[in-house]
């Protein structure tokens, strides 16, 4: 078995224990069980995922000589990673319930998706950072930032439904284990300020290197970088200044990660000089 | 069957039994179940015995000869001052293992009015602790007790009889914990200063509110009412004011019309839109306009609304206890062969 293959046997493990954590969180749900217990299988499943998958995208460094973010696959693969980052300090530091089950889900479904087409692992750019590594901490703070955004917008669906349950009175089934409004109106913004502050590091470091080499970037992944920034930064302010409040807050948080992770497909395919890895993948 | 062996006995009424007239005369104050106590210690055979006086039921737990539980009905009713006649209709007798079960599903508080509530533990533990502390429990009482709270422990652990909130002015505070989660950092404004106003605000006091303002037409009732809940009094006429400032509204005046209307609700959300505003009306006819709700962040809740939720916890709490029941079965069956092997009989 190529190495190849077996980054992908991890990171199809790392999937499955998440999806199992999905489930699992889900059955314990339907039965009212929401227990010590029922978090701690959980969590243990997210962590072995996490591992798992950790395991796999450090395998997949190795192969490709740098963080694996050279394509579609890698990009969507280190999101879902990220996303569990912050959520494992979150859950920790927040307490907050069902928080893990959505992850679990959101998890789960991007790392299966990716996993699931082909194309969007049959090529990768070669040299793709050029073996400068602040250009690869460029770029990894900036798909980190989006597993920020990741969770954020589970947060806000978090939000959204408590508030839709509570204004039409439906209090039952999931909606008894959801947080409270207000814990989730905190997590947000301060999940909006981590994942603003990341990305514009990010792009404080790209910058820095643009202006040496501004040739290097092509116009339309400046454009949609920027454009994606730029929005959360207002978005940002707007609920600094109590502009967007509320559900409001929750929907757009929600619709612009969505459209976060579309410009990830024009920002890919902007790059140059891709190659084929191996026919069988 | 010897009538000199000593019986597990209980004897009493509740609310399943006797009627609120007669509850009203069974009940004890302290003189008069210390009173009973002291007649049921001087009555001849009982061994053991414990008294469990809530609001709604009034029992004797004890041990002794068949011929002196008869006796005892008696005594309830010269200490009661019930005639024979009417007890005769509201007094419940059980002798042996359905003393044990009995005991199981009052402690657990499957036989509670509002089923699952668990105030009666804590009164069943009082009322077994003062027995323990005089020396009128033994042997049996000792075992028949420490095995109910166990049983009750694991029923409520293990079934969903004690889920959700079940009066309207504790679903109100479990939804207040629904918008704000921790209840301490939030401002209670109750308008209205009667009674239903003074059980709400005495709810959210008892769950660690922050701060509760009484607001009311005249500022001596409010102040009465802001005395008993540790709160602030004000006039209605401060209104506007304290509204934008509230974090929990709680409604319940007299008022014919709209005490607090659509354009006063969103008036005050615009000095505050972040944080949200939870409107509980409680008066008949309403005292908040229902196009109050409107507003982003502004969650009302009327009377109806807050009694479909008790009554749908209610339901559930009942569909619950039957897996209660089964628990309480299955434990009496465990538990009185060695009660009885104690009471010198092998049933």
């Amino acid at each position: 078995m190529s190495s190849l293959l077996t980054d992908r046997a991890l990171l199809w493990l790392g999937a499955l224990l998440y999806l199992a954590g999905f489930l699992t969180g889900l059955v314990a749900l339907t039965r009212r069980q929401a227990s010590a217990g029922q978090r701690t299988i959980l969590n243990t499943f997210l962590v072995g995922g996490w591992c798992f998958q950790m395991a796999g995208l450090y395998v997949r460094g190795l192969a490709v000589g740098g963080c694996p973010l050279g394509n579609t696959f890698e990009i969507v693969q280190f999101v879902a990673w990220s996303a569990m980052v912050v959520y494992f300090f979150v859950g920790t530091a927040f307490r907050v319930s069902l928080l893990g089950l959505f992850a679990a889900g959101y998890a789960a479904a991007l790392a299966l998706v990716s996993l699931l087409i082909a194309p969007w692992d049959a090529g990768h750019g070669s040299k793709l950072f050029g073996q400068n590594p602040w250009i690869e901490l460029h770029a990894a703070l900036a798909v980190f930032s989006y597993g920020v955004f990741g969770l954020l917008a589970l947060t806000s669906l978090m939000h959204l439904l408590q508030n839709w349950s509570l204004r039409h009175k439906r209090l039952n089934g999931l909606f008894w284990f959801l947080p409270s409004v207000v814990q989730l109106d905190q997590i947000n913004s301060r999940l909006l300020a981590l994942g603003v502050l990341l990305l514009t590091f990010s792009l404080g470091v790209g910058a820095a290197w643009w202006l040496r080499d501004s040739a290097s970037v092509d116009l339309p992944k400046l454009i949609v970088t920027l454009g994606v920034w730029f929005v959360y930064l207002v978005v940002g302010l707007l609920r600094w200044r109590a502009r967007l409040v509320a559900v409001r807050f929750a929907w757009v948080c929600l619709v612009l990660f969505f459209l976060a992770l579309l410009s990830l497909g024009p920002v890919n395919s902007s790059r140059s000089h891709q190659v084929i890895l191996t026919p069988e993948r | 069957m010897e009538s000199s062996l000593p019986v597990l006995f209980l004897l009493g009424a509740s609310h399943h039994t006797a009627p609120l007239a007669v509850r009203e005369k069974l009940a004890l104050d302290e003189a008069r179940a210390a009173t009973l106590s002291t007649r049921l210690q001087a009555t001849p055979g009982l061994r053991e015995f414990a008294l469990l006086n809530t609001c709604n039921r009034v029992e004797v737990y004890g041990v002794a000869p068949a011929a002196s539980v008869a006796q005892l009905t008696a005594t309830l009713g010269e200490v009661t001052g019930c005639t024979g006649a009417e007890l005769a209709g509201v007094l419940q007798a059980r002798v042996g293992h359905s003393v044990v079960e009995h005991l199981f599903a009052v402690a657990a508080g499957l036989d509670s009015q509002l089923v699952g509530e668990a105030e009666i533990l804590g009164q069943v533990k009082a009322a077994y602790d003062g027995a323990l502390a005089r020396h009128w429990t033994g042997p049996v009482l000792n075992r028949v007790f420490q095995k109910t709270f166990q049983a009750a422990k694991h029923i409520r652990t293990h079934t969903a009889i004690g889920a959700g909130q079940v009066s309207v002015a504790t679903v109100a505070v479990d939804l207040a914990g629904r918008i704000f989660g921790d209840l301490a950092t939030t401002k209670v404004l109750v308008v209205g200063a009667g009674e239903i106003g003074l059980k709400t605000a005495q709810a959210f006091q008892s769950r660690g509110a922050g701060t509760i303002t009484v607001a009311s037409r005249t500022l001596a009732n409010a102040e009465a009412t802001a005395t008993q809940t540790g709160g602030w009094a004000a006039s209605l006429a401060e209104l506007p004011e304290l509204l934008a400032a509230a974090d929990i509204v709680t409604c319940a005046t007299a008022a014919p019309g709209h005490v607090l209307t659509a354009d006063l609700v969103a008036t005050a959300m615009k000095h505050r839109p972040a944080r949200p505003l939870f409107l509980i009306d409680l008066a008949l006819p309403r005292d908040i306009d229902p196009a109050a709700a409107a507003e982003a962040n502004v969650f009302l809740y009327n009377l109806d609304d807050l009694a479909v939720i008790a009554e749908g916890n209610l339901a559930r709490r009942e569909a619950e206890a039957a897996k209660g029941r089964a628990i309480v079965a299955e434990r009496t069956a465990a538990l009185w062969p060695q009660v009885a092997q104690t009471l010198g009989r092998g049933e």
